[in-house]
């Protein structure tokens, strides 16, 4: 029963996001009002049809949704589904290979924080985890960005491919829209190595963020775990330490931590935003910055709705995965 | 009626404690939130407990004495020696630069936590007042509104925060607007992200205590919906509230930053706010220019990090499983030698042994 709320909670969102939209009145005149004379701007505004009874455009905005019509928009008059499917792909990129990252620091690193709770190596690593916490995501990129690119020179400044690559990759065919798969696809090691430096950086803001919450996280249920009876059991039947720690301990520690690991994956989008911003990696999030700034509101409603129902049914999958993997929890 | 008088104190708990803790302490002081904690604490968590409050108390007074502290106004361009000059490295007239607009760093800096400081106060404030009487109403009658309200907060809880912040502000200032109005858009905004967690907390809390006998033995003797509802519940159902205001505080001023980032901040003339000030970085870096990124970026991690500090160590010791218990020297030793505190925390390790040990029991 528990999992039909999905059903209400992606309708609630979607009609916020409708509501505070159409607060501002309408998004003709919110993006061209003052550029355009009163009768360009009815005229325009009765082509859109936001002259219509506000239910009517309402039933139109749900139904749209479902035939993934989102509307077009008003900047650049593309139609919004365009936009989010060619946006997409490189947000999707960015938010995998920060969740890579995020795992690779903060599940390691969390098991070493609870198995040596309250010494040493757990004080410096909370401390590191709360500093990557409280730090701003695209502070955290600038920072990146001006050491390793600007002072060393190690890691390109900003972008997801160099131009040459991108012609090769366009030679080869390649639009998948992923751009490591597109570089295999053009089979030059040389562009590989470009698409994976121009990474690093942007990754490796956005998957600390992460790995500080996955540290505590990881952490918190290690200690649970750990003091509990079996594991002593364990102990005094001879098991070694690092084995207690990464079977024993490890996976009932690890139900609640896919919970948490999917909530995460809203943060994780809304540090894609800002790091996009700061790295100039067109995904969607850069895109929502440009748009903001246009005041293009239409395309915002669409880029929002997407990303705030990918985090509902992130959250829903999430809850049933983690019910497989727990046999006390059943439905 | 009284929840503004409980949001005040808590508020006032989270900001204020600071300062009156190291004034000196009453016996009823010992009981306040935080205060109570930082007696209960040992080592690591009592280094962090402290390095929070020290942090908080820093943020707290730069932004109340920004008027002294700040060299210069935030939208300053020129004194009498003339223009400041755009992007000038720091210098001994400007210790921390000055921007692309040809402000003063520094100054922007000081103001930014004025700005940092009234957003968070406004924000966290309504959201506990919002929060906490419809939680108490809801969770106190049940039925149908009830459950709406659940399933309504259930869904904005799962809303990316930013980009309901975003929307918001859209809504309330259309993006732009002057010092008060940006402070209360902004504080608005977070303050629609935050309800929903302070109407689950304080919404269980109720569901558990208005089962207790106490609420019967009121309604029997015939006391009021409203006088239970504050009185006899409310006062029972706020325990978890200080640790969460804490991780608020330091999410709203991370949430500020961001909305400033993304350009939805208050007008550089209007007030200074930190993460406008990084949006206008991000060229400058790629030239090579890193005093207009490092210190307001830095001011937003210590003003963050001082509350999540706080924060945690609260979670921590509001956890059972978490807390840390002065159970055998060596342990205890080892962790005094890490944390801020080196020298005091070790002293209250001997005296807190007894306590800790009888709260376990």
């Amino acid at each position: 029963m528990r999992f039909l709320l999905i059903i209400p909670t992606v309708f609630i969102l979607v009609t916020t996001v409708f509501v505070l939209m159409r607060a501002t009145g309408d998004p003709i005149t919110a993006a061209l009002g003052g550029r355009l004379t009163p009768d360009q701007l009815a005229e325009r505004i009765h082509a859109a049809g936001y002259d219509r009874p506000i239910l009517v455009q309402y039933w139109e905005y749900l139904t749209g949704i479902f035939t993934g019509d989102f509307g077009t928009t008003i900047s650049d008059n593309r139609p919004v589904i365009e936009v989010l499917s060619q946006y997409g792909t490189a947000t999707l990129e960015l938010a995998t290979y920060a969740v890579i990252v995020a795992l690779l620091l903060g599940v390691p690193f969390g098991m070493v924080g609870g198995y040596f709770r309250d010494r040493l190596p757990d004080a410096v690593l909370r401390i590191l985890a709360i500093l990557a916490y409280a730090t701003p995501v695209f502070f955290a990129g600038l920072l990146l960005k001006l050491v390793f690119s600007v002072w060393l020179g190690w890691f390109p400044v900003a972008g997801r491919v160099s131009t040459d690559g991108e012609i090769e990759m366009q030679i080869a065919g390649a639009d998948s829209g992923f751009m490591l798969v597109d570089a295999f696809a053009t089979g030059d090691p040389a562009v590989v190595l470009d698409v994976v430096s121009h990474a690093v950086l942007p990754a490796a803001a956005l998957g600390l963020l992460t790995a500080g919450v996955f540290l505590r996280l990881v952490r918190t249920n290690m200690i649970g775990t750990l003091g509990a009876d079996y594991i002593d059991a364990a102990r005094s039947r001879g098991v070694g330490e690092r084995r207690l720690v990464t079977k024993h301990a490890w996976r009932p520690a690890l139900i609640p931590i896919i919970t948490v690991a999917g909530m995460q994956i809203a943060m994780l989008l809304v540090g894609a935003v800002l790091t996009e911003t700061t790295f100039e990696w067109r995904g969607l999030g850069f895109q929502l910055a440009e748009y903001l700034q246009a005041r293009d509101f239409v395309a915002v409603q669409g880029i929002v709705v997407l990303m705030a129902v990918v985090v509902a049914v992130t959250n829903f999958l999430v809850d049933i995965i983690a019910a497989l993997v727990d046999p006390r929890v059943r439905y | 009626m009284t929840a503004p008088e409980i949001a005040g104190a808590e508020a006032s708990g989270a900001a204020a404690a600071a300062p009156e803790h190291l004034e000196g302490r009453g016996a009823w002081f010992k009981k306040l939130p935080v205060v109570h904690q930082l007696r209960q604490s040992v080592g690591l968590q009592r280094g962090m407990l402290i390095a929070g409050l020290v942090l908080t108390a820093g943020f707290v007074l730069v932004a109340v004495l920004s008027p002294v502290l700040a060299p210069f106004g935030w939208s300053q361009l020129r004194d009498l020696d003339g223009a400041f000059g755009a992007q000038q490295p720091p210098s001994a007239e400007h210790w921390f630069g000055t921007t692309v607009g040809g402000y003063d760093v520094l100054s922007r800096v000081v103001w930014g936590a004025r700005t940092a400081l009234l957003v968070v106060v406004v924000a966290v404030a309504s959201s506990i007042v919002v929060g906490v009487l419809l939680g108490l109403v809801s969770g106190y009658f049940g039925g149908w509104l009830d459950r709406m309200l659940v399933v309504v907060a259930d869904a904005i809880y799962a809303f990316p925060s930013l980009l309901l912040a975003i929307l918001l502000a859209i809504v309330i200032s259309g993006g732009q607007s002057s010092m008060w109005g940006g402070i209360f858009a902004a504080a608005l905004s977070i303050t629609v992200v935050f309800v929903p967690q302070y109407f689950r907390v304080v919404r269980a809390e109720v569901v558990r205590v208005k089962q207790e006998a106490f609420v019967d033995s009121a309604r029997v003797l015939g006391t009021g919906h409203w006088r239970i509802m504050t009185r006899h519940v409310l006062r029972n159902s706020t325990r978890t509230l200080p640790l969460i205001i804490t991780l608020n505080a330091s999410e709203a001023i991370l949430t500020l930053a961001g909305l400033g980032f993304l350009g939805f901040g208050i007008e550089p003339t209007a007030a200074a706010e930190w993460g406008y000030d990084l949006q206008r970085a991000v060229a400058d870096v790629t030239s090579g220019i890193w005093w207009t990124a490092l210190f307001p970026g830095l001011a937003i991690v210590m003003a963050a990090m001082g509350m999540t500090l706080m924060g945690e160590s609260l979670n921590d010791l509001s956890d059972p499983r978490l807390r840390s218990r002065a159970r055998s020297r060596k342990v205890a030793g080892a962790v005094a030698a890490t944390s801020v505190e080196a020298d005091t925390s070790v002293a209250p390790v001997d005296t807190a042994e007894p306590k800790q040990k009888g709260d376990d029991a």
